[in-house]
């Protein structure tokens, strides 16, 4: 029963208690780029799940054989790798999609979540454990990802998934497009909102003042 | 031909800013921007660590990997390779490679800016602003003469921006914030705000 609680943790603990780029500040370089339609959306989600998860499985086979000065180069090598198979892969059954991506497809190398668990977690815990935590992660991340594909989206241009749903009014419908929502800066709102939302829901993740106001000594001042 | 030079580093620059069009290195440019001198520093760290590793990635790209780019070998067998799909793989392996050369060489001669950057320079090897730059310089098709003016230029805008933000968030630790957005939700609003004051320069025709 406890080791049930403990995937269960792994698995869902990034996803509000711990999201990783609401309260890690890890991997927010494509989570901004990619949303501004559900489609690319999606396929950025899935990709980097799986790259996580693997890498993450991978690192934590070979974790007692990996000598710890070389540690990065063997970890970025084997996510390199993996990254690779995701493009390749794209490129030959979602050639459109992968063309929209660009670059971000490449990124996901530095993407920083996928590193950062590979160090964090994957060097010190079993294969299994490590392959859930990776998923957990790529779900946290897939999470805010999805939110703010599906927010850009629908204000943007109307449509999910490319599908119309509210008419816009250059189809002689009633919706005027919030093209605001498809440019970049749209996201950084977006997450701006998304990270107070969550903080005003879990108190604890409040930051603290780094500068308060001290209580005034002085009478003379006073009045 | 200057023209041309000099346009596409006011591109890199402004226009097509790393950090504030691309978003990328996004992750230490909101770890990093609290004080304005470190940020500074590894403004810095990014743009010499870009104006080397764009161009010899952009080498790389010509005389190995592209396809019949080992003609240049004399051997028939190795003049049709096409490996392109290796390229994810060396750019970064040639990243970490330079980013450790650097750190020993400024070790050794200049141990002053060794010490002045002190963590960061490690850091640059997953910053992906770094990353970022080799694989647009793949996707544009940029020249050798190109890739250097390319990677001087989005260094140089990625450390505008951090400067830029760093000086915001010192002044912002002062004001009265809602309590859910003090720290990232507020820098994260910040930056929204310096992104669109940046995509009034997408207008500048060059």
């Amino acid at each position: 029963m406890a080791e049930q609680g403990k995937t269960k943790e792994l698995l869902f603990g990034p996803i509000f208690d711990n999201n990783p780029i609401a309260l890690q500040i890890i991997g927010i370089c494509s989570a901004l780029a990619v949303t501004s339609n559900l489609n690319t959306t999606v396929t950025m989600c899935i990709a980097l799940t799986l790259v996580t998860a693997f890498s993450n499985f991978f690192v934590s086979t070979i974790r007692n054989q990996i000598p710890s000065s070389i540690r990065i180069i063997v970890q970025m090598t084997i996510i390199a790798s993996l990254v690779i198979v995701v493009d390749q892969f794209l490129r030959a059954y979602a050639y459109s999609i992968s063309k929209q991506l660009s670059v971000f497809v490449g990124l996901i190398i530095t993407n920083c979540i996928v590193m950062g668990r590979a160090e964090a977690f994957a060097m010190k815990s079993p294969p299994i454990p490590s392959f859930i935590d990776g998923v957990g992660n790529g779900l946290g991340y897939s999470f805010i990802l999805l939110v703010l594909g599906f927010a850009r989206e629908l204000i943007g241009a109307g449509s999910l998934f490319g599908v119309p749903i509210l008419t816009k009014v250059t189809d002689g419908g009633w919706y005027i497009p919030n093209g605001m929502m498809l440019l970049p800066p749209s996201a950084f709102f977006l997450i701006g909102f998304i990270i107070w939302g969550i903080r005003a829901a879990k108190k604890g993740q409040v930051e603290k003042d780094t500068f308060a106001m001290a209580p005034n000594t002085r009478t003379s001042e006073a009045f | 031909m200057f023209e041309h030079y000099l346009s596409l580093f006011v591109r890199a620059v402004f226009v097509e800013n790393m950090a504030l069009a691309f978003f990328l290195g996004m992750c230490t440019f909101i770890a990093i921007s609290k004080k304005i001198e470190t940020a500074i520093g590894l403004g810095i760290a990014v743009v010499v660590v870009q104006t080397i590793t764009v161009p010899a990635n952009n080498l790389i790209v010509h005389y190995l990997l592209n396809e019949g780019a080992l003609s240049w070998t004399g051997i028939e067998a190795l003049a049709k390779l096409d490996l392109r799909f290796l390229g994810l793989l060396s750019f970064i392996g040639v990243i970490a490679a330079i980013v450790q050369i650097m750190e020993m060489v400024l070790d050794k001669y200049v141990p002053a800016l060794y010490n002045a950057l002190g963590i960061f320079l490690p850091l640059i090897t997953v910053n992906c602003a770094i990353m970022g730059g080799s694989l647009f310089m793949v996707e544009r098709d940029y020249n050798f003469g190109e890739s250097v003016v390319y990677g001087l230029g989005s260094g140089v805008g990625w450390a505008l921006a951090i400067t830029l933000l760093a000086g915001i968030r010192e002044k912002l630790k002062y004001s009265d914030v809602p309590d859910g957005l003090k720290g990232l939700g507020i820098t994260f609003i910040t930056v929204g705000l310096m992104s669109l004051g940046f995509m009034s320069f997408s207008g500048v025709q060059l």
